[in-house]
């Protein structure tokens, strides 16, 4: 159930959400939505059970308005992207340099925000050494400790967002699985969950164990794609090479299922498109048999001392500011912050199956964050084989729901690797009017610039590593 | 360190042996849509998301450049569509933009065979170690999780004398993935630049053979750079990416 509420004024909407955020709601977007010729701002509030949308329109041609960044500073890039995108001035917004859009070039001389002797700005990217997506990290050092560091992410700004206006859902489905494409299943499942709730569509509970099963696939080759870059920061070959294994593992696991290494084609609106391609019994075996490999290769990276040393306290995130940002997936938990979608918002079969135990990380470090990693690990494993054993008999089973195109409006949600993700949709006569993704990439990835608190540039690939994010569904 | 020597030794050799036998799961690879018939099927173009279709004279023919593999075309035609095998092979990288189009057009062989000639002499330099620069122009992401694995254990890339370079400085070819974004285009093409002769461009996926499902507003990347490879796929498989960087380099025909 999505809520949408309209408030007079921008001013009227800031402290409705400021309100709701001191009750323990958490901020989870504000975007600037084109209606009737007026701009509306359009606020997300994530709260037990749903994700609330809060409306004020902007005073017809209004070149600015007050801005939100100042009372609640998880909005700071919602803000600059506000700005790309209209030219609207968030008034009173600390720094309004272009993030998505890559504005004049001239502009683009190496920012300096510490002063100091000997002090000089590194430009990180956008093309890196080693297979990376594209960025430009400018960190701003003295030689070793990193006092300033900042991102431009626009190098990959595709417009996927606008890209969306005018498909028919099915393509749009199409597009989603694209928005970030290590998280396809996540990003296609809050896409559907969007237009099934216009619908008022109820799934099959085969198709919804079905769904499970993909998306906690994709959760295991993320986290194991994590642990290899990170031990691969820390020089250990046989264990970049063994996480490396698994991880083709899990991605050939996905492919024998369903055709596509990234478990797309799956999810439709409705239900899924196929029933996985083997049994529910050989795919129990296969996950059992990967399950021991992993637990045995993380247990040893966890007993390796020389890695540990290079995790424990480097880019500590601490649990103050997790809260205050809402930091999402595996960041906010590891800094003793957790909103995880399948437990507070559940969707699909989450409802059904068991959580199991999950352990709580606080120390806010790379460590923490690797341990939630294979924390998730685990759970994901648990989910999949109760999901898999719960599975009923081949015959009588059905794929889909019926799921015809309705016009409303509604926000989707699931829980990616990386943590939370929302689609707002807007359907009109069976086409997509608006859909804005939101991907926990780009809702975590600004807190990079507040954890390198005494870590020097060595550390710089473990802190990278450790968030874990894709710089194309930061910059979609 | 002593665990990981027993841990690296578990599973004994993982890695494939292709190309010198063949391999199982590049064999059994779904790759992108052929046209089995050239059956009258004038509807055809309108199952397809990003217009790889087209019905012309009679003929259906598909853009692989375009293709993203979603399969509507071959669930709603079966009698004109279906899933090509294999992620290797010489129809698994095409020389030249127009050879992804199938049934290929009578003339396409012509300008493959000149492509070629002109890669091969161009190449002649390059056949033991090559260094490849990979540049992400606005991928998805899933390009680059493809391009990482071939340096695991399973592709094991390096015992083909294939190597990833930081610098353009010593590369041979530039392996270019994504939609060719705006703000990619100085960087990529500042990378191009940077390469020395002979310089080898391989453009990897739907994406950056044609903007793919973003192809309305970008269009992939043999506007900014040269490209003399092309991969299909959304997102090619690595045997696909391993295949195309080793006939790019004439290490394979």
């Amino acid at each position: 159930m999505t809520i949408t509420s309209t408030e007079p004024s921008v001013i009227a909407l800031w402290d409705t959400l400021a309100a709701r955020i001191d009750r323990g709601d958490r901020f989870a977007g504000l975007f600037a939505v084109p209606r009737n010729g007026a701009v509306m701002l359009s606020a997300q509030v994530a709260t037990s059970g749903s994700v609330d949308t809060l409306e004020a329109a902007l005073p017809s041609g209004a070149a600015g308005y007050p801005a939100l960044t100042p009372r609640v500073g998880a909005a700071f890039w919602y803000e600059r992207v506000i700005h790309d995108e209209t030219g609207i001035v968030p008034e009173g917004h600390p720094r309004l340099a272009p993030l998505i859009r890559p504005g004049n070039p001239e502009d683009h001389a190496l920012p300096r925000h510490v002063a100091g002797y000997g002090l000089f700005t590194i430009p990180h990217g956008p093309v890196r050494s080693g297979v990376f997506e594209s960025m430009e990290y400018l960190v701003e050092t003295p030689g070793e400790a990193i006092p300033h560091l900042n991102m431009r992410i626009f190098y990959k700004h595709r417009g996927i967002a606008a890209r969306f206006t005018g498909m028919t859902v099915a393509d749009g489905v199409l597009l989603a699985e694209r928005a970030e494409g290590i998280a396809s299943v996540a990003h296609t499942l809050a896409f559907c969950h969007a237009v099934e709730a216009i619908a008022d569509c109820e799934i099959p509970r085969e198709a919804a164990l079905v769904r499970v099963v993909h998306a906690e696939l994709e959760r295991i080759a993320n986290h194991l794609d994590v642990a290899m870059r990170l031990a691969d920061a820390a020089g250990l070959a046989v264990a970049t090479a063994r996480f490396a294994l698994h991880k083709e593992r899990v991605l050939r696991l996905v492919s024998a299922l369903c055709g596509s290494r990234f478990g797309r084609g799956v999810v439709v609106p409705g239900g899924v498109s196929a029933f996985p391609r083997k049994r529910p019994a050989e795919i129990l075996g296969d996950i059992g048999k990967l399950e021991r490999q992993v637990t045995a290769d993380a247990d040893t990276l966890m007993a390796t001392s020389s890695f540990l040393d290079r995790l424990r306290g480097t880019g500590p995130l601490l649990p103050g500011r997790a809260r205050e940002h809402g930091a999402l997936g595996p960041i906010g938990k590891a800094s003793g912050y957790a909103d995880d979608a399948r437990v507070a918002r559940p969707y699909d079969a989450y409802p059904l199956l068991d959580a199991g135990p999950v352990a709580q990380h606080s120390a806010g470090d790379a460590m923490a964050r690797l341990r939630v990693r294979f924390d998730e690990i685990a759970q994901a494993f648990h989910f999949i084989k109760q999901a898999l054993s719960d599975f009923p008999e081949r015959t009588r089973l059905t794929l889909q729901a019926p799921c015809p195109p309705a016009d409303g409006r509604a926000v989707g949600w699931a829980e990616a690797p990386q943590g939370e993700v929302l689609y707002d949709v807007t359907l009109d006569e069976g086409r997509i009017a608006r859909c804005q993704p939101r991907s926990a990439s780009f809702h975590n990835l600004v807190l990079m610039h507040e954890v390198f608190a005494g870590d020097i540039l060595t550390d710089f690939p473990f802190i990278e590593a450790s968030f874990g994010l894709s710089v194309a569904g930061a910059a979609l | 360190v002593n665990l990981w020597v027993l841990r690296g030794l578990r599973d004994g050799v993982v890695t494939t042996r292709w190309p010198r036998r063949a391999d199982e799961y590049a064999d059994s690879w779904r790759g992108p849509v052929t046209v089995t018939a050239g059956a009258n099927a004038p509807d055809a173009a309108a199952l397809c998301p990003t217009g790889a279709i087209t019905a012309a004279d009679g003929w259906v023919r598909l853009d692989q450049g375009k293709c993203v593999l979603c399969g509507r075309c071959v669930a709603q035609r079966p009698d004109v569509f279906a899933w090509s095998a294999g992620a290797t092979g010489p129809g698994a990288a095409a020389l030249a933009r127009q050879a992804l189009v199938v049934p290929q057009a009578p003339e396409t062989d012509e300008a493959v065979e000149a492509a070629r000639a002109a890669l091969a002499e161009r190449t002649a330099a390059l056949r033991r170690s090559v260094h490849v620069r990979h540049v992400d122009a606005g991928s998805d992401g899933s390009e680059e999780w493809e391009i990482q694995a071939l340096l695991g254990p399973v592709y094991d890339i390096q015992r083909l004398g294939v190597f990833f370079t930081a610098s353009p400085r010593h590369a041979d070819v530039l392996l270019v993935t994504g939609a060719g974004t705006a703000g990619m285009a100085g960087p990529l093409r500042t990378t191009y630049e940077g390469m020395p002769d002979p310089r080898v461009v391989i453009a990897a996926g739907a994406d950056a053979a044609s903007g793919g499902l973003l192809g309305e507003q970008l269009t992939g990347v043999a506007g900014t750079v040269p490209v003399d490879v092309w991969v299909p796929g959304s997102p090619p498989s690595p045997f696909g990416i391993l295949n195309a960087l080793l006939i790019a380099t004439g290490k394979l025909r």
